[in-house]
């Protein structure tokens, strides 16, 4: 009942006429920058939140959650037209999505795409809705050990879950934190790391100098660099007699958007995994129970409706562990949560219990971004194809100048503009090796959270680390992390060991 | 690929050392009843990229990643050619920021892509180059009052501040 009471509460923040203007405002920002290909929800919402200086912090972070929303209905649309997924999250998308578009029904998937992106947004709120207050709570009790002891679990996902060369995720990781550490020393306030003694490197970084320069200037370069050739734009027809026959369709899919639905947000929370292996999974899940398994790759609406439900639901999941622990669970969750520490929210627990409006405010504002995002999406379809025909030569170079003014904005020194430029540019050359780019942003962002956590810990303890295995939240906290550090090292002996039984027999 | 692998790897090495030394300026040990010093966290977290980028040399001379195995070039022409032209373009502006403002900038900047390098025709280019200086002017300047340098154009600014402000 208290529930209902918060989260109508909340509803009352979020209808206040510039809240909800913003979040209208977001989902078709979000709508836009989802569609392009080469723009994903991360850069939207990386080069757009120096722009939200404008409204009080609240409405910021909603207009920003909405967009985070609209992106992931947004990805569809370029995955089902062009073939190319508008954003990674959208990869699964095209597998069927495309197939659909070339037999001429690109309606029926840009539809089944929509409603599924609600199913799955809706689902995974009302699944927010329950688990977020208990988690908060318990979360309440916790101290510097179980905090930093969250910090290693969040970065141990990265190494046993993302998928990427291991070496090259630790280094990522070590950088974005090392970067967090220059300026001065949190605790004693003494000058550190003030590389080549230069005066810019007298303060912090600012999280938001690495997140554009990677998100605005390192992505474009790399789209830029990747997307060569031509692309062939589906045609769609749009009709109301169309629309209802294909909602009969989709609600006959049912089992499969909802079994992403719940898959994404729960694969949504794990900071390396979030939307795209979410989608992914939940396609093969679909698949695999699925009557018509060989349809899957030949324009199987199962085949968009799980991925789109999922992905939809990994975005709302990963704003579980950022707004109840204060660990992003995703590189766009790592910049809000960036953006709530410049605007003077501290994330983590406290906010439920400090923050109420704020917290309800947004929690109900997802609701309503989720439905405006399937209203406009399905309205103004034919407007979004439009916009799909934009020369990435002419939206690129715009992107560059938001990034280099946000960027100033955000800091106002023109030291930290051409930081973001250096940061942009490596940025994309070490991902050309396979370095990865997100873990470097999330640590940015946590290091100032982990470092106080462990020196406290340690001087609790008087330096036994066993402080962080010995009590009784952090201990199994850190037991998992370690088995996802090792879990690489563990599959490659298994998969030894597997590889000499047939000779041995 | 494989070279610029092990190039990278060795600059990284070479970073990674340079921040343990930088680090080191503060104390990295245990200091009585204050804990780990200000160097503790950096100084670890550098041996770990360190330790990393060992790693990742290792992996280099096995040819283990695919990077290391890559025969294929790190830029290729079309890529050495976009990255010349598009990261130069970025610096080209941000280098005129301290000349001629922020927002002129931007339009050269524009109007270099869009006409120069997107081939697009002058009206397209300067459709958009010309009404982006003066969003980005209402919007920061005026709206946020978040002044954008101005560089030696700054009396031009003087009067539009007189007006908005």
């Amino acid at each position: 009942m208290e529930l209902i009471g918060l989260l109508s509460d909340g509803f009352l923040v979020a209808f206040e006429p510039l809240n909800l203007g913003l979040i209208v405002l977001g989902v078709v920002v979000g709508l836009f920058v989802g569609a392009m290909p080469g723009l994903g929800s991360v850069n939207g919402v990386a080069i757009l939140l120096p722009m939200t200086f404008l409204v009080p912090p609240a409405s910021a972070i909603m207009f920003l959650a909405a967009l985070y929303y609209g992106a992931m209905y947004g990805g569809a649309i370029s995955s089902i037209t062009l073939g190319i997924p508008g954003a990674s999250t959208a990869v699964a998308t095209t597998f069927d999505g495309r197939p659909l578009a070339m037999q001429g029904e690109a309606d029926k998937a840009l539809i089944a795409a929509a409603l599924a992106s609600f199913a799955g947004g809706t689902i995974s709120i009302v699944l927010f809705t329950l688990f977020a207050p208990p988690l908060a709570s318990v979360a309440l009790d916790f101290g510097d050990p179980e905090i930093f002891a969250l910090m290693i679990l969040a970065f141990a996902t990265f190494v046993g879950l993302s998928g990427d060369d291991i070496a090259k995720t630790v280094f990522s990781i070590c950088i974005g934190m090392v970067m967090s550490a220059i300026g001065f020393d949190i605790i004693s306030g003494e000058p550190r790391l003030v590389l080549f003694d230069l005066i810019g490197f007298q303060s912090k970084i600012n999280f938001l100098v690495l997140a554009i320069g990677i998100y605005g200037i390192g992505e474009m370069m790399w789209t830029i660099e990747v997307s060569r050739g031509e692309t062939m734009m589906s045609k769609v027809t749009v009709s109301v007699e169309r629309v209802m026959g294909n909602l009969k369709i989709i609600w006959g899919t049912w089992k499969a958007w909802f079994m992403g639905s719940v898959l994404g947000f729960f694969v949504g929370i794990l900071p390396a995994a979030g939307a795209t292996p979410g989608s992914l999974m939940a396609y093969g899940v679909a698949k695999m129970t699925s009557r018509e398994p060989q349809m899957f790759g030949k324009g199987a609406v199962e085949g968009v409706v799980a991925p789109e439900a999922a992905n939809n639901a990994a975005s709302t999941g990963s704003m579980l562990p950022m707004l109840t622990l204060g660990i992003p669970g995703s590189p766009t969750t790592a910049v809000l949560l960036g953006g709530m520490v410049i605007w003077g929210l501290q994330p983590g627990p406290r906010l439920f219990v400090t923050e109420t409006d704020f917290v309800w405010g947004l929690i109900a504002s997802l609701y309503a971004a989720n439905l405006f995002a399937v209203i406009i999406n399905i309205a103004f379809i034919p407007l979004f194809l439009w916009f799909l025909r934009t020369p990435f030569t002419i939206l690129a170079p715009l992107i560059f100048v938001l990034s280099m003014v946000g960027g100033f904005a955000s800091t106002e020194r023109m030291f930290d503009v051409w930081l973001m430029l250096i940061l942009g540019v490596g940025g994309y050359l070490m991902r050309k090796l396979d370095y990865p780019v997100a873990p470097a942003v999330l640590a940015i962002v946590l290091g100032p959270i982990a470092e106080p956590a462990l020196r406290q810990s340690l001087l609790i303890s008087s330096g036994d680390v066993m402080v962080f295995f010995n009590r009784p939240i952090s201990g199994p906290i850190m037991i998992i992390a370690l088995i996802l550090l090792f879990m690489p090292a563990f599959q490659v002996v298994w998969r030894r060991i597997r590889g000499k039984k047939p000779m041995a027999g | 690929m494989r070279r610029a692998e092990i190039i990278t790897a060795l600059l990284m090495a070479g970073l990674s050392i340079y921040l343990m030394v930088k680090s080191a300026e503060l104390p990295i040990g245990w200091i009585p009843g204050e804990g780990p010093g200000g160097g503790f966290w950096p100084f670890w977290l550098a041996a770990f990229m360190l330790g990393s980028i060992i790693w990742v040399i290792v992996n280099w001379f096995r040819r283990k990643s695919p990077p290391s195995q890559s025969e294929e070039p790190y830029l290729d022409a079309y890529g050495m050619k976009m990255f010349l032209l598009v990261g130069g373009g970025i610096t080209g502006m941000i280098a005129l920021v301290d000349i001629i403002g922020m927002h002129l900038a931007a339009a050269v900047f524009l109007i270099y892509y869009i006409r120069f390098l997107g081939g697009h025709s002058w009206k397209v280019t300067l459709g958009v180059a010309l009404p982006t200086p003066v969003v980005t002017f209402l919007f920061f300047d005026i709206a946020l009052r978040k002044f954008l340098p101005t560089g030696f154009m700054d009396p031009l600014y003087i009067p539009l501040y007189d007006f908005f402000l």
